[in-house]
């Protein structure tokens, strides 16, 4: 069987299965788990650039993704201006300086020669400047939080359209990705792991606390769509779009909430047909060469004269960006930022399960991998209890046991990541479409 | 100006805090030192793994309260402690052979056994949640207090309390006790010099006849033991929640790494270090300066310097500047 006739059968197979459950449940969720699918097949695809090209080890995908949702946010709502005007100007200064005297800190550190003098003023400027820093923010902070903070207390965004956002995610991610990579690169592997971990964590702490940022846990609805996707309670409204519908035998309501999923469908296939062929012709070309050859040896891709930290600097960059796309398009489908959503399991080590199952180092397996983990993920929620079910039948309804076996049933999905990961681990390592 | 009171406050709200939770850190991050020494990879599931020993120790600790056995005083979750750790070894020896040491006779990578672990980190997570839900458990009983905030004022006559818990009282006693058996052990006995040995030198240590096998199931063990009792004294102390431990992960990682991996000295360290940071810079300093400084230049606000929500930062933080300027940590640690 050649590669070709197997990945056209296992693309056909996750397309069955989607086909199936429109069938066997509804379109809607059908729809649901595709643009799921397309959001989680672009995300795989930043981290196979990251693990399979490059061999970095990234568990910080969830902060690049929150990122990326503040990203939606901050460009795309309208803005605040009442608040912006009470204390936008003076937060944005104060984080200028508390940029500058890290900046500054780093110039002390780089330029004074090394003893204690330089030790103690780099402290000193620390530690003086966070104070210089508290005190300008936390005012400023105050002000623009107390502006009608039941329903803003934010300074709102920018207003620009939210498919620009997308990109700007992209863009956001990569500063951050940046900097961490920065400071953590060039150190060992396990200690890139370890710092990406944190850093995920502490994105989402500041996301949850922040206020004047992205209102915080009090999270911010009713994002703007794309110009293509109207609003379901419109189309219902237009006259024409319900005669077709119902000529073609639907209910309004239900065929305007299809509607507008398969136009954000649209979109998002664009956005990762774009991507893949992006990601193939870098795999392919001389650079991605060069990766899988620093991947492969990094002692003899040294001594071949390439400088394996910024290559590995640039692609973790290149593959956070990504992450970051992908968080705000998927902010800008649930129409809402929710930072007390964002965890681990979820948003880094399920994306991580889907590389790994589809193949490290294969695009096309990445894009496999997102459709076919997703499919199962929001499948084996539902699966779990009805299984559960089964095997309770012989208890009595009302015994203690059934019922929390029942109740416990849907934590059932990570005892199924966690088999389907180890399973292929062991049995295929190289994934269900391997690396060539 | 009145030092006294400063210092009792200072000890209540900081001090004696912190003491509690850098123990119940620095004995995590042995658990992960040791791993990272001999099996050689930094264990993802080890927050996990800690949740399921403190799982097995409530669930029997119910059982016995059930039944209506007590230590009086003391929480009966001591009793059951063995159990759990039982439960625990158990469970990671048929996890090794069911799972790791496929990898091990490979001679994989260690990054292949990091992603080998974040399997191993989904199941246990399924199978904590699946068992005991993912809410907040609590499962402390016995004496909350050796020594109440009232008692203490009424004793000293002082008008700060000073209030130690029964739990932080026994975690801090277990924690030493603990220590010091796992270092008799490590430097007197035979099994844990040929611990030390493999982890040293590997290849040396085949050759002088020491199997392999049985050094990684002892390994397994201990750090067994270890984490499930760190993971019951943190539960005493705060609370049970799967989630909660699956982000312990972070500060037990920092403590072992900013002490140096593979080194368990520096784990017990790298502990301390990172509860005291934490406290400090998430407390609210207010209440001590006001003994401190004179009236007319107390403080305002809280002088709290980070939010305690950004106590992931801080650990990360001083993890960062550790590796950026030590990277082998700060007692000399091993690089793989």
């Amino acid at each position: 069987m050649s590669d070709t006739v197997k990945n056209t059968g296992l693309f056909a197979l996750v397309a069955v299965l989607i086909i199936w459950t429109g069938y066997s449940e509804s379109w809607n969720l059908a729809l649901q788990i595709l643009n799921m699918g397309l959001i989680s097949a672009i995300m795989a695809l930043g981290v196979n650039l990251q693990w399979g090209f490059a061999g970095l080890f990234n568990v910080g995908v969830m902060g690049f993704v929150a990122v990326g949702g503040l990203a939606a946010v901050l460009f795309s709502m309208p803005p605040v201006p009442e608040a912006f005007w009470a204390g936008g100007p003076r937060a944005l200064f104060s984080l200028v300086v508390g940029a500058g005297v890290i900046v500054a800190a780093v110039m002390v550190m780089k330029k004074m020669a090394a003893g204690r003098n330089r030790n103690l003023l780099v402290v000193a400027i620390l530690v003086g400047g966070f104070f210089l820093f508290r005190a300008l923010f936390d005012p400023a902070v105050d002000a623009i939080e107390a502006v009608n903070s039941a329903s803003t207390g934010y300074m709102g965004g920018l207003g620009l359209p939210v498919i620009l956002a997308w990109p700007l995610g992209g863009v956001l991610a990569a500063g951050v990705a940046w900097v961490i990579g920065k400071t953590a690169l060039g150190l060992r592997s396990d200690y890139l792991a370890i710092a990406t971990l944190g850093i995920a964590e502490i994105i989402i702490a500041v996301m949850k606390n922040e206020d004047w940022l992205a209102r915080g846990v009090k999270n911010v609805t009713g994002i703007p769509r794309p110009f293509i996707t109207p609003r379901e309670i419109d189309l219902q409204k237009d006259p024409g779009f319900v005669e077709t519908v119902t000529n073609l035998g639907l209910d309004p309501v239900t065929a305007s909430s299809l509607y507008v999923k398969l136009s954000y469908t649209l979109l998002f296939s664009v956005v990762l047909i774009i991507l893949f062929i992006l990601a193939q012709r870098a795999l392919k070309s001389p650079w991605g060469r060069m990766m899988r050859a620093i991947r492969d040896n990094e002692v003899a891709a040294m001594a071949m004269g390439k400088n394996v930290t910024k290559r590995h600097l640039q692609i973790f960059v290149l593959g956070s960006a990504i992450c970051g796309l992908a968080g705000a398009m998927m902010t800008t489908l649930d129409g809402q930022l929710t930072p007390g959503t964002y965890q681990p399991l979820r948003f880094t080590f399920l994306i991580w399960v889907m590389v790994i199952v589809g193949g490290s180092g294969s695009n096309l397996g990445a894009i496999l991998g997102g459709f076919l983990i997703y499919f199962f993920w929001i499948r084996v929620e539902q699966w779990g209890p009805d299984l559960m079910y089964f095997i309770t039948s012989g208890m009595a309804d009302d015994s203690p046991l059934k019922m929390h076996l029942i109740d416990s049933a849907a934590h059932m999905r990570l005892l199924t990541m966690g088999l389907i990961l180890l399973l292929v681990l062991r049995f295929s390592p190289r994934g269900l479409i391997p690396e060539k | 100006m009145d030092f006294l009171n400063a210092i009792v406050a200072l000890s209540n709200y900081v001090l004696i805090p912190a003491i509690a939770y850098g123990s119940q850190l620095a004995l995590g991050a042995l658990g992960v030192t040791l791993i990272y020494g001999i099996l050689r990879f930094s264990n993802f599931a080890h927050g996990d793994t800690m949740a399921f020993g403190t799982m097995v120790t409530i669930l029997f600790t119910w059982w016995f309260q059930s039944m209506g056995i007590n230590l009086g005083p003391l929480p009966t979750a001591l009793l059951a402690l063995p159990f759990g750790i039982l439960g625990t070894m158990i469970l990671v020896l048929v996890t090794d052979r069911m799972v790791y040491r496929f990898y091990r006779k490979q001679k994989a990578a260690p990054v292949i056994f990091v992603m080998v672990s974040l399997g191993v980190m989904f199941i246990l997570n399924g199978l904590v949640r699946f068992i005991i839900g993912p809410g907040d458990q609590r499962f402390a009983d016995g004496e909350r207090f050796i020594i109440t905030a009232r008692e203490f004022k009424h004793m000293t006559g002082l008008k700060e309390g000073l209030a130690l818990k029964t739990t932080q009282g026994i975690t801090v006693v277990t924690a030493v006790l603990v220590v010091i058996a796992l270092f008799w052990f490590l430097n007197r006995t035979r099994t844990g010099k040929s611990m030390r040995a493999f982890s040293d030198n590997e290849d040396l240590a085949l050759l002088s006849g020491i199997n392999p096998e049985r050094v990684v199931v002892y390994t397994w063990m201990i750090v067994a033991a270890l984490i499930t009792i760190a993971g019951v004294l943190y539960g005493l102390d705060k609370s049970f929640k799967p989630f909660t431990y699956f982000q312990l992960l972070l500060p037990i990682f920092a403590s072992a790494i900013v002490g140096g991996l593979g080194n368990p000295i520096g784990a017990i360290a790298g502990g301390f270090v990172i509860a005291f940071s934490e406290m400090t810079i998430t407390y609210a300093w207010k209440k001590v300066l006001i003994y401190l400084m004179p009236e007319n230049l107390e403080p305002s606000g809280l002088v709290q310097l980070l939010s305690t929500d950004y106590k992931f930062a801080v650990s990360f933080v001083i993890l960062i500047i550790v590796l950026l300027f030590r990277p082998t940590g700060l007692f000399k640690g091993k690089s793989v």
